[in-house]
C-alpha cells in the first residue's frame, strides 16, 4: 500500500480521465468545459509532481521506478501538452472538430507515456507504449470526415502495429534468453547471453526508431503529419517525441549498457541517415506541415547522435536537445496555426509570401524560431546542437560530428527559404487578423526563451546534470 | 574589476536597437525617431571606444580591460579582453557604423526602422568578435553576424538579392561549421576554450595541422581567399550601400583578425607548415582578381574584386611572420576598411541619383559634380596605394616584410599593385572624365552636406594615417612583437626537438 503514494500522478490522471468521460457523456455541448478541465488536470499534475520529493523509488517488484529522469520527462511532457492544448483550441473549434473525446484521448496517451518513461521492466514498458500508441492512432484519425485524416490514421495504425509486433518479438527474445523482464537484471547478465540479447535489442531498436521516426523507419511521418489536423500534428511533433527519446535513452543506458559497442554503430547509422534525409528531403516540400515532418526527422537525428556517443554527457545533451526542440516546435506550430485566410487554414509555404509587411510581429517570431531550428547562434537551437556535438566529439566520433554539422548547413537552406518567402517576396492578401492571446502568448514565450537562452545557457544543464539513470 | 567598458561597447547598440524597435513604425518614408536614436547610439559608442583607446596602455602585451563571468557553468567562461590588435578593429567598427547609418538616410527607402535594427544588432556582433577571448564566445558572435547581414542583403538588396543572400549565408555557414568542430576538439584536448589559457598550455603538434585547416576553412571563406571568394562580388553588388560598406569595411576584417589571433596564436607550427599554401592562394588572389577587376562593367563588382585582391595582401603579410609584414597587414586592413567604405559610399551616391551602377552609363561627371570628383580621386589614389595615403603604408610594409621571406611572392604581389593602379585609374577615367553623353546625368546635383561630411571624415582619416601612421603603429607594436616572439619560440622549440 505504501507504493500507492509514489504513483499519485498516474492515479490522479486515470481517475480524472474516467470522471471526464462521465462528465462529457452527461453534459451537452461539453467540449468547452472538458477542455478547460483537461488543462486544469495537467496543471494539477505538474503541482503534484513538484510536491513530491525527488528520491529514487522502485515499486511493484522493481517494475516501476520514480527517479529524476522519469520526473524530468514527465514534467516536459506535461508542460508541452499544456502549451499544445492552449494553441490548438481555436483551431479545433474552427474546423468543427470540437468533440469532447479529443482532450481525453490526449490525457490517455499521456498516461501511457508516464507508464512508459517510468518503466523498469519490459512488460510495464510495453503496456505503456501500447496505451500511448492506441491513443495516438485515434488522434491521427480524429477528423473522421476528412479523407486525409482517416488515411493518416489507418496508415499510422498499420505501420505502428507492425513495429509494435517487432518490438514485442524483441522483448520475448530477451526474456527467452535471459529469463527476466527486469531492466537491471537484463543488464547484469546480458554479457552471458550476448547473441540472444543482441537479436532482441535489434528488434526493440526497430520499434523505438519507429516511434521517434528515425530513418529508416520514418516513412509514416510526412503523411501522418500532413493528413492529421494541425492541432494533432503539433501534438505529434512534440509530446510522443519526448517520451520516445526518453525511453530510447533508458533502453540504451540501462538494459543494454553492457553491449554499448554493439548498438553504438546502429545508432550512428540511424543518426546520420536521419540527419541527411531530414535535411535533403525537406528542401522540395511545399506544404509546411510536411516540411516540419522532415525537419523533425532531422532533429531526431541530432538527438540520437547524443545517445550514440554512449557517454553520460551524451544522454544529458540529448535531454537538453529535446527540451529546446520542444520550445522551438511549439512556437513554430503556433505560427502555423495563425495562417488562416477566408475562414480556411492554409498550409502552403508560398502563402506566407511577404507576410512580414502585414504581420510584422508574427513573422519576426517565426523568423527567430526558424533561425533557431537551423541552429544559428546566438539562439537556443545553436546551444542544443553545441552540447550534442560536445558529447559526440568527446567520444571521438568525428565523422558523425562533421556529417551532423554539414547537414546543419543543408537544413539551414530550407529554413531560410521560408524566411526568404516571408521577408523577400512580394506580399499577398493578409491573413485573417484575430487576437488569441493563447497563441500569441505561446509564440512570445517560445521566442523569449530562444533569444534570451544565451544569457544563461547552462540553465538546462544544471537541471539535467542531477539526473542519473544508472 | 572596474566598469565593464567592453561589455558596454558591445551591448550598447543592442539596447539602441531595442529602443528603435519601440518607435512607432510610420507609413511614410522617413522615420526620424528611429534614425535619431540609432545615430545617437552609434556616436555614443564611438566616443566610448575613443575613450577606451585613450585609456589603453600601449606598453604591455597583456590583455586589458579583461572581464569574465561564468557562462556555461563548469566549462566555459564569457571572457572579454583586448590587446593592441583588437582595439584598432573596434575603433574601425564604431567609426564605420555611424557613417553607414547616416548613409541609410539617402539610400534606404523602405522599412528603414527594421534596417536600423539589423545594423545595430550587427554592430553588437561585430564588436563582440573583436572583444572575445574565448573560442566559443568568438564563434557565437562570428556566426551570429550572418543573420542580420542575410536580412540586409535579402530585404533591401537589388534584383538578384535572393541568390546573393543565400550564397552568402550558405558559403559562410559551411566554412564555419568545421571551425566549430575544431573548437570542441580543442576543448577536449586542452580542457579549456579560453584563448589566454590555451596560449600557455599549447596544443600538441600532431593535432595542430587538422585544427588549423578547420579554422582556415572558416576564415578563408570569410576573408575571402581565392577560390572561395565568389560569394563576395554577388553579395556586394546586391547589398544596399550601407550593407556593402559594413561588409567590406568590417566583416571581411573578422577573418584577418581570426588569422592573427587564432591561426598564428594557437597553431604556430601548423601556420609555419601551411605558409606556402597561403602564399600561393594569396598571390593568385592578388593577380587573378585584379585582372578580373579590370574587366568589370559594374562599379560595385569592380570594387568587390579589388577587395579580394587587397585581402590577398593582408594574408601574405600575416604569414611572413615578421614585424613589418604583420604590422603592414594590420594597417592594410584598417586602411582598406576606410577606403572600401569610402568607395562604396561614393558608388552609392551616384546610384542614389541615377539608379545605375554600370560604368558605361557615366562619363564626364567632373563637369557637373566637381566636389564629388575630388573626393573620388582621393579614394581612387588611396586604393592604388599612392604615398601619402593610408593604402601606401600598409602595402609598403607588407612588401618589405615579404621581400625578407620570399622574393618571388613579393615580386608577384607587386604586380598586383600595378594592376590595382590600372583598374582603378581606368575606372576613374571612364566615370569622371570624358564627354558628358548620358542626358540623365545633367539633372543630378553635387554631394549634399550629409554626404560631404561622411566623405570628409573618411578622406581626412585616409590622408592622416597616410602621412602619420604612428598612432596606429604605436598601439599595435607591443602586441605584434609579443605575437612574433611567441611564434619564434615555438618554431625554435620544434627545431631543437628535431
Amino acid at each position: 500500500m505504501i507504493a500507492i503514494k509514489f504513483i499519485i500522478p498516474e492515479l490522479f490522471l486515470s481517475i480524472s480521465i474516467f470522471s471526464l468521460i462521465i462528465i462529457g457523456v452527461f453534459l451537452k455541448k461539453s467540449f468547452e468545459i472538458i477542455y478547460r478541465l483537461t488543462i486544469l488536470v495537467i496543471i494539477s499534475i505538474i503541482f503534484i509532481i513538484f510536491s513530491a520529493n525527488f528520491e529514487t523509488e522502485k515499486i511493484f517488484n522493481d517494475s516501476f521506478v520514480i527517479d529524476k529522469f522519469s520526473i524530468y520527462s514527465k514534467l516536459l511532457i506535461l508542460v508541452s501538452t499544456f502549451f499544445v492544448l492552449l494553441i490548438s483550441k481555436k483551431y479545433i473549434i474552427d474546423i468543427k472538430n470540437n468533440k469532447f473525446e479529443y482532450p481525453i484521448i490526449i490525457l490517455l496517451s499521456i498516461l501511457g507515456m508516464f507508464i512508459m518513461v517510468g518503466s523498469n521492466d519490459l512488460i510495464m514498458f510495453y503496456m505503456g507504449l501500447e496505451l500511448q500508441s492506441l491513443a495516438l492512432y485515434v488522434l491521427a484519425a480524429i477528423d473522421r470526415d476528412n479523407i486525409k485524416s482517416s488515411e493518416a490514421g489507418v496508415k499510422y495504425f498499420i505501420l505502428s502495429a507492425l513495429s509494435s509486433g517487432l518490438l514485442l518479438y524483441g522483448c520475448s527474445l530477451i526474456y527467452g534468453f535471459t529469463g527476466s523482464t527486469n531492466f537491471e537484471i537484463i543488464a547484469g547478465i546480458s554479457n552471458e547471453f550476448k547473441i540472444g540479447v543482441l537479436f532482441g535489442m535489434v528488434f526493440i531498436l526497430v520499434g523505438l526508431a519507429f516511434k521517434v521516426s528515425a530513418v529508416p523507419f520514418h516513412m509514416w511521418t510526412p503523411d501522418v503529419y500532413q493528413g492529421s489536423p494541425t492541432s494533432v500534428t503539433s501534438f505529434f511533433s512534440v509530446v510522443p517525441k519526448i517520451a520516445g527519446i526518453a525511453i530510447f535513452i533508458k533502453f540504451m543506458y540501462l538494459p543494454f549498457k553492457e553491449v554499448l559497442s554493439e548498438w553504438q554503430y546502429i545508432l550512428v547509422f540511424m543518426s546520420i541517415a536521419s540527419m541527411i534525409l531530414g535535411s535533403v528531403a525537406a528542401i522540395g516540400q511545399t506544404n509546411i506541415k510536411r516540411l516540419m515532418a522532415y525537419s523533425s526527422i532531422g532533429h531526431i537525428g541530432y538527438a540520437i547522435a547524443g545517445i550514440a556517443s554512449g557517454s553520460e554527457n551524451g544522454f544529458k545533451s540529448t535531454l537538453v536537445y529535446i527540451s529546446i526542440y520542444v520550445v522551438m516546435n511549439i512556437g513554430a506550430f503556433a505560427c502555423i496555426l495563425l495562417m488562416k485566410r477566408g475562414g480556411k487554414y492554409i498550409e502552403d509555404i508560398d502563402e506566407l509570401s511577404g507576410v512580414s509587411k502585414n504581420h510584422p510581429l508574427m513573422s519576426l517570431g517565426l523568423m527567430i524560431i526558424l533561425f533557431s531550428l537551423a541552429g544559428i547562434p546566438p539562439l537556443a537551437g545553436f546551444f542544443a546542437k553545441f552540447y550534442v556535438f560536445m558529447a559526440v566529439i568527446e567520444s571521438e566520433m568525428y565523422t558523425l560530428a562533421i556529417v551532423g554539422l554539414v547537414t546543419t548547413v543543408i537544413s539551414a537552406f530550407y529554413y531560410i527559404k521560408i524566411i526568404k518567402v516571408m521577408y523577400f517576396d512580394e506580399p499577398r492578401k493578409p491573413f485573417e487578423k484575430f487576437v488569441d492571446y493563447k497563441i500569441h502568448g505561446s509564440i512570445f514565450i517560445s521566442c523569449f526563451i530562444l533569444v534570451t537562452f544565451f544569457l544563461y545557457p547552462s540553465f538546462l544543464n544544471e537541471i539535467v546534470s542531477k539526473i542519473n539513470i544508472f | 574589476m572596474n566598469f565593464p567598458i567592453l561589455s558596454s561597447i558591445t551591448f550598447l547598440p543592442l539596447i539602441g536597437a531595442f529602443f528603435v524597435f519601440l518607435t512607432r513604425s510610420e507609413k511614410t518614408e522617413k522615420n526620424n525617431g528611429a534614425i535619431y536614436i540609432s545615430i545617437f547610439t552609434s556616436f555614443l559608442n564611438f566616443f566610448i571606444s575613443l575613450f577606451l583607446w585613450y585609456s589603453f596602455d600601449t606598453k604591455t602585451s597583456e590583455f586589458q580591460f579583461v572581464e569574465e563571468i561564468d557562462w556555461i557553468s563548469g566549462f566555459i567562461k564569457f571572457k572579454f579582453g583586448i590587446d593592441g590588435i583588437s582595439i584598432l578593429f573596434i575603433l574601425l567598427t564604431t567609426l564605420i557604423v555611424p557613417i553607414a547609418i547616416i548613409s541609410c538616410i539617402n539610400s534606404v527607402k523602405l522599412r528603414i526602422k527594421e534596417f536600423l535594427i539589423a545594423l545595430l544588432v550587427l554592430e553588437t556582433f561585430m564588436i563582440g568578435v573583436f572583444c572575445s577571448l574565448d573560442l566559443v564566445v568568438f564563434y557565437l558572435f562570428f556566426e551570429a553576424g550572418l543573420i542580420p547581414m542575410f536580412l540586409i542583403i535579402g530585404i533591401w538588396g537589388g534584383p538578384k538579392k535572393v541568390y546573393s543572400a543565400f550564397k552568402f549565408f550558405l558559403f559562410t555557414l559551411l566554412g564555419s561549421v568545421l571551425m566549430l568542430v575544431a573548437i570542441i576538439a580543442i576543448y577536449w584536448i586542452t580542457g579549456t576554450t579560453d584563448v589566454t589559457e590555451i596560449y600557455q598550455i599549447k596544443i600538441p603538434h600532431e593535432f595542430q595541422y587538422l585544427l588549423w585547416l578547420a579554422f582556415f576553412s572558416s576564415f578563408a571563406v570569410k576573408l575571402p581567399m581565392w577560390p572561395v571568394h565568389t560569394w563576395l562580388p554577388d553579395a556586394h553588388v546586391e547589398a544596399p550601400t550601407p550593407g556593402s560598406v559594413i561588409l567590406a569595411a568590417i566583416l571581411l576584417k573578422m577573418a584577418g583578425y581570426g588569422f592573427l589571433r587564432f591561426s598564428i596564436g594557437l597553431f604556430p607550427i601548423a601556420s609555419d607548415y601551411f605558409t606556402p599554401l597561403i602564399f600561393a592562394l594569396s598571390v593568385i588572389a592578388v593577380v587573378y582578381t585584379s585582372l578580373v577587376a579590370l574587366m568589370q562593367d559594374d562599379m560595385k563588382k569592380l570594387i568587390a574584386y579589388s577587395s579580394v585582391a587587397h585581402m590577398g595582401f593582408v594574408t601574405i603579410g600575416i604569414f611572413t611572420f615578421n614585424k613589418q609584414g604583420i604590422e603592414g597587414s594590420i594597417l592594410q586592413m584598417i586602411s582598406h576598411g576606410l577606403i572600401s567604405a569610402a568607395l562604396f559610399l561614393s558608388v552609392g551616391i551616384l546610384y542614389d541619383r541615377t539608379h545605375s551602377r554600370l560604368i558605361k552609363s557615366y562619363g564626364g561627371i567632373v563637369n557637373i559634380l566637381p566636389k564629388y570628383s575630388l573626393f573620388f580621386m582621393v579614394f581612387a589614389l588611396a586604393t592604388l596605394g599612392l604615398p601619402g595615403t593610408s593604402g601606401f603604408v600598409g602595402e609598403f610594409l607588407v612588401l618589405v616584410g615579404t621581400f625578407k621571406v620570399n622574393f618571388l611572392v613579393a615580386v608577384l604581389a607587386s604586380i598586383g599593385v600595378i594592376l590595382a593602379a590600372a583598374y582603378i585609374l581606368w575606372l576613374y577615367k571612364r566615370v569622371i572624365f570624358g564627354k558628358l553623353e548620358n542626358p540623365q546625368l545633367k539633372k543630378i546635383n553635387d554631394v549634399n552636406y550629409l554626404e560631404t561630411s561622411m566623405l570628409t571624415v573618411l578622406c581626412v582619416m585616409i590622408l592622416l594615417f597616410g602621412f602619420y601612421p604612428d598612432p596606429l603603429l604605436e598601439t599595435i607594436k607591443v602586441s605584434v612583437d609579443n605575437l612574433i616572439s611567441n611564434y619564434n619560440l615555438e618554431i625554435n622549440n620544434k627545431l631543437t626537438l628535431k
